[in-house]
């Protein structure tokens, strides 16, 4: 039974990792706009420029 | 680039609107107007034409006002606009509230083909931004504005302007709280799950390792999540009130203690699930209240209405862009036409036409003479004049009525349910507390008479309100929104289902600026119409194209020597006759009739035929409305026109509703004084500057507004003109809000009552609280949302 001792060591650590990435994405400002950029992703690429 | 479908019917290629004539007509494709066409011009040349394959008629209607952006190039403007500036690139951050649909986002986000030196653009479409990074050197901050307003997104320059204000519009600092908590509740619920099942004696070495784990997180939870809770607590007791925050802050430092306190002395789990839970919720209610408006602002003020620069006269005439700040007493300056005097100045030189409906609420504009004062505020109509500023843009008679003492009004006046019933919450549990404490400590038994002490804490918690009053008014919020009725914020529904009197203004308010009706004065001939409509088809004026409108759809004539002169008219000769509309001075200085602005004479070769009028029109609905609320509210009537409407409008308000005509801004302040005290709780619907003294007196000021991107002064709601007929619904809705806010507060004192049962006995186990709590609050939420959805579609909002 003392693995647990690890595992739940485990479980916090990587629980805690996830919380920093939360904290490094809105430190990035991902949350400051969240509607823009699903409109954004439907546009489609710009056509190459047509040579003549 | 897709072909055009909707060229078949008559609606602009560009706007969606009709389409009176068929002269605006590029490669097959129709246009309403030469700004629609012009803007298709620049888009096609530039290989934009994706815009109008996303949305099917994605541009608005432009207004041709012609602009002067030289003050751009000043640099003392230029830096005070840009967000950042070196010897290579600027950023700046422009307002536009054209952006609408993500034609314009796409449009806006490939700025740099239109013109290289435009580095990148990213949109932020709720509010209304673009973020726009350029190369000084190649294109000047002038041209940049110049290209977006080339393809009709012309941005909202200020120097005091909701870019700025809402900057930090994210709270950052409460998402992180609201993470951590959530993060501590995930592992605390999973350390506390072996104790709800029971532990075993093989588990039970484990209790030690998750009573520190939990009491590590509740550790957290308390002194970095809680810490506004403590604050505002505290800031309250000191002003010697309680407000809701106070019961909270003490049940969160009960929680704590007592889990430190079994888990450091060995005699039971803690409460820190219930803690953290807890404070989750609660932040989580937070976060829903601070809900906001991205594009509105409510705090404008007359700085957000003046222009950021007035163009300067010096010694030699030479024309110089300044700031407003630096005008000083003396200065010379050049208004032009549609321009907004900045200062209480003289005027010089010029013909002066003001159009001072926004300030004083008067109709029709007023003609100045020469050496006449003329307030800030008003709009030129007509060319250009030269004014002599008399007192500096900080003294004038408006800013100095914007400034005066009486408009600052103390918001935190403004008692809503949740505090009001935080005190005689916490003084009833507080009394049951110390009742069980004693009763306890009576029968001598001192461990149990402070676990029922505690216990009754924990359990007697307002969370409920603290959860379902932002949750049920947020949702109300968001449904008004949809609405086109805009609150500042939640107090404000509580407000405007208090409210017993009703105030209107007339210029704007219950008339209607943008829809006119057009009649004429005089006889026409089917010929003479076509003549008519073949001239005014040639003008952008927006008069112009009322009377095409007017007209309909008439045989067009060829149109030569066509001439334009601002704020005067237009004059051609069409199929042969001359002939000129416009005002009288210009069309028939010697004929004698009426001479107000809204009036369009109209003169074929040397006869003088009549003239078009503009009449208000009130506002659709308006008769219904006032049918539906005088059952229920008193109303007045202020005004600051003159009383040429009476008649007009004693047929739709009732007879003692009191009509006040000519009122001054001060005036209708002291006016809504009076009805305040005389018990009334006053909502005031006004629209310009002359109202905003008014609306920050009232309880509830609502402006009213045909276009949100429009200027409103300061006030707690903002309405668009097109809902007013709704207003019966929002206050009916708001009135229910609060109804079941108390509603939820009945259902969650059950729950609380039954936790209190446990807890005077000084037997409530961590189990329990732990499922009373998140059982109450799931009830709680159902129930208000349930609710708020069924009144909703029963007022016809959602």
């Amino acid at each position: 039974m003392n693995i647990l001792y690890f595992l739940i060591g485990c479980s916090v650590v990587m629980a805690l990792f996830f919380l920093g990435a939360f904290f490094w994405a809105l430190k990035d400002g991902q949350h400051d706009d969240v509607h823009t950029p699903a409109v954004r992703i439907l546009f489609d690429d710009d056509k190459p420029e047509e040579t003549e | 680039m897709k072909t055009s479908e909707i060229s078949t019917n008559t609606l602009c290629y560009h706007c969606g609107d009709d389409i009176a004539t068929e002269l605006f007509t590029v490669e097959d494709k129709q246009f309403c107007c030469a700004g629609c066409k012009g803007v298709y011009q620049v888009l096609s040349q530039n290989n934009l034409c994706n815009y109008y394959a996303y949305n099917k008629a994605p541009g608005q209607t432009k207004q041709y006002v012609e602009q002067h952006f030289d003050f751009l190039n000043e640099p003392s403007i230029f830096s005070k606009l840009v967000d950042y500036t070196d010897e290579k690139i600027t950023l700046i951050t422009f307002f536009i509230p054209a952006i609408h649909c993500s034609s314009c986002l796409w449009l806006l986000e490939h700025l740099h083909k239109i013109n290289p030196g435009i580095v990148q653009s990213r949109v932020d479409f709720l509010k209304k931004q673009a973020e726009i990074t350029f190369d000084h050197n190649r294109v000047p901050l002038k041209e940049l504005v110049e290209i977006l307003v080339s393809i009709g997104y012309e941005p909202l320059i200020s120097l005091q302007d909701i870019v700025k204000e809402k900057k930090n519009s994210v709270n950052r600092d409460l998402i992180r709280k609201i993470a951590v908590s959530g993060f501590c509740l995930g592992n605390v619920m999973l350390f506390s799950f072996p104790e709800y099942l029971g532990i075993s004696s093989l588990e039970a070495q484990f209790q030690f390792l998750f009573g520190w784990l939990n009491l590590a997180m509740g550790a957290v939870v308390t002194f970095y999540c809680s810490q506004d809770f403590f604050t505002s607590a505290w800031g309250s007791l000191k002003n010697k009130v309680i407000n809701l925050d106070t019961p909270l802050a003490l049940i969160v430092a009960v929680l704590f203690v007592r889990s430190a306190f079994e888990i450091i002395s060995g005699t039971g789990p803690g409460f820190s699930d219930t803690l953290t839970g807890l404070v989750f919720l609660l932040l989580m209610g937070r976060w829903v209240k601070q809900r906001t408006y991205n594009h509105i602002s409510f705090n404008r003020d007359y700085r957000s209405y003046f222009p950021v620069a007035v163009t300067l006269l010096d010694e030699n005439g030479q024309e110089k862009p300044v700031p407003i700040d630096d005008l000083e007493v003396g200065s010379r300056i050049l208004v032009r036409n549609n321009e907004i005097v900045p200062a209480d100045a003289i005027l010089m030189k010029g013909d002066g036409c003001f159009d001072f409906s926004f300030v004083t609420g008067e109709s029709d504009p007023k003609t100045k003479v020469l050496g006449e004062v003329i307030y800030a505020g008003g709009r030129q109509i007509g060319k250009a004049v030269e004014l002599e500023v008399v007192k500096p843009v900080s003294q004038s008679y408006l800013t100095r009525l914007w400034n005066n003492e009486a408009f600052k009004r103390d918001d935190s006046k403004i008692k809503n349910f949740n505090d009001t019933i935080a005190q005689y919450f916490s003084a009833v549990v507080i009394v049951i507390a110390i009742g069980s404490l004693s009763y306890w400590y009576y029968h001598g038994e001192t461990n149990r008479a402070w676990d029922a002490f505690s216990a009754v804490l924990i359990v007697a918690c307002p969370c409920v309100l603290a959860l379902s009053t932002p949750l049920t008014l947020s949702t109300v919020l968001g449904m008004f929104d949809k609405n086109g009725f805009y609150l500042k914020n939640t107090d404000v529904v509580e407000q405007l289902a208090r409210v017993d009197s009703l105030v209107f203004d007339k210029t704007g308010t219950i008339s209607c600026p943008e829809a006119v009706d057009l009649s004429f004065s005089g006889t026409l001939s089917m010929y003479e119409e076509s003549l008519i409509g073949s001239l005014a088809r040639n003008s952008s004026h927006p008069l112009s194209r009322e009377i095409v409108k007017w007209l309909g759809k008439s045989a067009e004539f060829k149109v030569e020597g066509y001439s334009e002169v601002a704020g005067k008219g237009v004059s051609a000769f069409v199929d042969g006759h001359e002939i000129i509309m416009g005002s009288r001075a210009f069309v028939a200085p010697d004929v004698d009739v009426v001479s107000a602005s809204s009036v369009v004479h109209v003169r074929i070769g040397e006869e003088y035929k009549g003239f078009f009028k503009i009449n208000q029109r009130w506002r659709d609905n308006l008769k219904q409305l006032i049918t539906v609320l005088k059952t229920r509210y008193r109303m007045h009537l202020i005004s600051g026109d003159h009383a040429a409407e009476r008649k007009s409008l004693s047929s739709i308000f009732p007879e003692y509703v009191p009509m006040l005509f000519k009122q001054s801004p001060h005036d209708k302040l002291l006016y809504i004084k009076k009805l305040q005290e005389d018990q009334n709780i006053v909502m005031m619907l006004g629209d310009g500057l002359n109202d905003a003294g008014a609306l920050r007196q009232s309880d509830l000021g609502v402006a009213v507004t045909d276009n949100i991107n429009n200027f409103t002064p300061g006030s707690d709601a903002i309405l668009k003109g097109s809902v007013m007929g709704k207003m019966p619904q929002f206050i009916h809705q708001a009135k229910m809000a609060i109804k079941i806010i108390k509603f939820s507060f009945v259902i969650a004192s059950i729950y609380n009552l039954i936790g209190v049962y446990f807890a005077v006995q000084g037997s409530l186990s961590p189990l329990t609280a732990a499922i009373l709590m998140p059982m109450s609050t799931i009830t709680i939420i159902t129930t208000t949302n349930l609710a708020n959805r069924y009144f909703a579609g029963k007022n016809k909002l959602r």
